[in-house]
């Protein structure tokens, strides 16, 4: 009776009041030993040396919607660079009051992606759905159909160059990565020593070479008379480079196929594209997806570089809004913004691949 | 069985054949193309009048470069000029690989900290500088030195023998003394005496069951030496420190703003990818070898070098090697900065005598180069490390 009742009065007693609620949670994760301790108070000053300074700069003693002049003495940030030369930033030299255009082509791709989302979507319908949009928003930037005025692509600049290049970039690299990389699992001496060559030597060398080639080799390739504008060679550059990287992932998949899968295609007597359009692609694609959608992400922040040939992608057009010289020397704030831009498109295509790599790993 | 495989099968219908067949079209298909292009690039140079060939290596480059590590002036070669090139990239890729490895590390072991604070601060580093595009990361740096930065007569001192202006990083280094040279002696014996140290200490654990310290014995030898040496040398402490005369530093060893901006971009963008490689390899070794470890016997100190390391590190190394192949071939970026690199010294000379083809090929190849040198080492060092299945 005795032992009963004592046992009642244990379970009746509260823990402690430092190892519960804030105070347990802060001794636990800041202050659990000596070491933890004095790591958790060196970044509180590391912190607090460099936060509310940049905050001040940041917010406080910040400008957001004025004219250059007011910038010109105040210590903290001049945001009003940006709401200054949106547009220029944003649409490049797209014709002023046609710029709806290119936005609503945005609007469509974003309204695309997130229908997308969703795994139940991924039907056929959707890849028609997918292509409708893809001219859609083509014919929207280029016009040239009744009611759309023709607007040259030397005109064309901001964001929607920088998504046309990653969107139409990925789009068409994908299906030549799959090539490739079934090429190179390949039986047939001539086909997989090319790709393999092609796969090796574009991963070998920097983007960045591809683009001088597009820009100043390419033009010798073509007969006499032949020109072919800047945007396209850059972005057949661009998917050139994206291919050879897909087809590495693709051949992942591939070879994470178990050997019979092949061998009960072959005993159903499928050829070898059925076999692979039926029974293997379906399966290895699958695999791939998230590894594919960090590929989406780093040609995105790839594409950046078409700066280096002189096209007027956003960070280009930033780069000009800041060599004017009204708004010289306000290169961190508008650079922030622009980082700003990159950042939230990239971190929403890496949160659903981590997502969508949870979803499918249940599935298997 | 006999009357089956000597049936006539039709072409269609044998896969050797049909291999042989599609090869062949490839083939005629690539040689067409490329028959195609050489032809219109050849009639192409010959109506632009440009010259074909490696000819213009021996020609004046007459274009100065900012920085060299090599004596250069613009009445040298062209070949020179891309010596000049190579080894810049060489420089910063170097250096860059190294504090990407250190910075990586901290923050890939940050991220799995039991403390909070500090593993939520690497993640969101992580987070942050893995999605901002590394051209834009290294404009925002470059305008750091040019506009943020003070101009010398104001310089930063955030600490003594270090100034941060706008015209770069200027710090102090101890002035040359013979005892340096010592130093550097002793450092090489102490090297020596390790290796056989630990040839010895190996030998005589396996024949007798005794642990040898070697660890902390190299690392007295590593500091000591070297100690001794500066000791016995006349202890020399004077200082080349950096000192505004004028509009500018004399003497320290200054850091050009363009050299600083691209480092500092390249090693900030990649030690976040470096940290997640760091982490997954931490990860990959399950928590019941470190129980097992501990469980047989090791101290804290061998679980980590025997069982841990040995199997993280063949999670690691590949994923890290070609972080670091990414690091080089983004220092290619160089050129929008303006720093001299390889890419950007060929780009100048692609605009001065027109031979786009020949530069961009030289481009290719020795980057091409890095690249296979590097994945030729990572399979030896694979095979090395490799699990002995028995």
């Amino acid at each position: 009776m005795e032992d009963n009742s004592q046992q009642q009065d244990t379970s009746t007693v509260k823990p402690p009041v430092t190892s519960v609620g804030a105070i347990g949670w802060v001794r636990t994760n800041l202050f659990n030993g000596p070491f933890n301790s004095l790591l958790t108070l060196g970044v509180l000053y590391l912190l607090w040396i460099s936060v509310p300074p940049f905050v001040r700069w940041a917010f406080v003693d910040s400008v957001w919607m004025t004219d250059y002049m007011a910038c010109r003495n105040i210590d903290g940030a001049c945001w009003s660079v940006i709401p200054a030369n949106l547009r220029f930033i944003i649409f490049g030299f797209y014709p002023h009051d046609l710029q709806w255009r290119p936005l609503l082509a945005m609007i469509i791709l974003v309204v695309m992606l997130f229908y997308s989302q969703d795994r139940k979507r991924w039907k056929k319908s959707l890849l028609y759905l997918w292509g409708v949009a893809l001219v859609i928003m083509g014919l929207l930037m280029k016009g040239g159909v009744p009611g759309l005025t023709p607007v040259e692509s030397s005109q064309w600049g901001g964001l929607p160059l920088t998504l046309l290049l990653s969107v139409f970039g990925l789009a068409s690299a994908y299906p030549v990565g799959i090539i490739l990389a079934l090429g190179r699992q390949s039986k047939m001496p001539v086909i997989k020593s090319l790709c393999v060559v092609y796969i090796e030597l574009i991963r070998g060398v920097p983007l960045i070479s591809l683009l001088f080639m597009s820009s100043v080799v390419f033009p010798l390739f073509l007969p006499e008379g032949v020109t072919v504008n800047a945007i396209l060679r850059a972005q057949v550059a661009i998917i050139m480079f994206t291919a050879a990287y897909i087809a590495e992932v693709v051949r992942g998949g591939l070879q994470g196929m178990n050997k019979g899968q092949y061998e009960a295609a072959d005993a159903l007597g499928l050829n070898y594209f059925q076999t692979m359009r039926l029974i293997i692609l379906p399966q290895a694609l699958k695999i791939v997806i998230p590894p594919s959608v960090s590929i989406l992400i780093s040609a995105f922040k790839d594409t950046s570089l078409v700066v280096i040939i002189a096209l007027y992608d956003l960070l280009k057009t930033t780069q000009s809004t800041l060599s004017d010289p009204k708004w010289m020397g306000f290169s961190a704030e508008a650079y922030i913004f622009v980082a700003l831009i990159y950042f939230v498109c990239c971190f929403f295509m890496s949160n659903y691949s981590r997502r969508l790599e949870q979803e499918l790993n249940t599935d298997l | 069985m006999d009357n089956v495989s000597s049936e006539k099968t039709s072409f269609f219908r044998d896969p050797d054949k049909l291999a042989l067949f599609y090869q062949f079209v490839v083939m005629v298909g690539v040689g067409l193309l490329a028959f195609y292009l050489v032809s219109n690039t050849l009639a192409n140079l010959e109506r632009q009048s440009i010259a074909t060939g490696l000819g213009f290596i021996d020609k004046e480059a007459s274009f100065e470069i900012g920085e060299s590590l090599i004596p250069y002036s613009a009445a040298d070669s062209y070949g020179k000029a891309l010596l000049v090139g190579v080894l810049n990239t060489l420089i910063v890729s170097f250096i860059g690989i190294v504090l990407t490895v250190i910075l990586g590390t901290i923050l890939g072991v940050a991220r799995l900290s039991s403390n909070w604070l500090v593993s939520r601060l690497s993640a969101v580093y992580i987070e942050v500088f893995q999605d901002i595009p590394v051209l834009l990361q290294l404009f925002f740096w470059y305008a750091f030195f040019y506009e943020m930065l003070p101009s010398p007569r104001q310089a930063l001192n955030p600490f003594t023998g270090l100034f941060l202006c706008n015209r770069g990083m200027i710090f102090g280094v101890p002035k040359w003394h013979s005892a340096h040279g010592y130093m550097i002696v002793a450092f090489l014996v102490a090297c020596v005496i390790v290796f056989f140290l630990k040839r010895w200490a190996k030998k005589r654990q396996e024949a007798t069951g005794n642990i040898f310290p070697v660890f902390r014995v190299a690392l007295l030898l590593f500091l000591g030496l070297p100690l001794a040496a500066w000791l016995l040398g006349g202890a020399p402490t004077e200082m080349n420190a950096p000192r505004l005369s004028g509009f500018n530093f004399k003497g320290g060893v200054s850091v050009s703003p363009e050299f600083a901006a691209l480092l500092l971009g390249l090693v900030l963008y990649t030690a976040a990818f470096v940290a997640e490689v760091v982490r997954a390899g931490i990860q990959a070794v399950s928590k019941g070898q470190t129980e097992a470890a501990l469980s047989i016997g090791l101290k804290p100190g061998q679980v980590l070098n025997l069982v841990i390391l040995p199997q993280s590190l063949r999670v690691i190394i590949p994923p890290l090697t070609s972080q670091m192949l990414n690091l080089t071939k983004n220092s290619s970026l160089a050129v929008a900065i303006g720093y001299p690199d390889f890419v950007s010294v060929a780009g100048t000379t692609i605009n001065q005598t027109g031979q786009a083809i020949e530069g961009v090929a030289m481009i290719m190849i020795v980057y091409l180069f890095f690249s296979l040198s590097t994945s030729a080492f990572m399979n030896w060092y694979n095979k090395k490390i490799k699990l002995v299945e028995r």
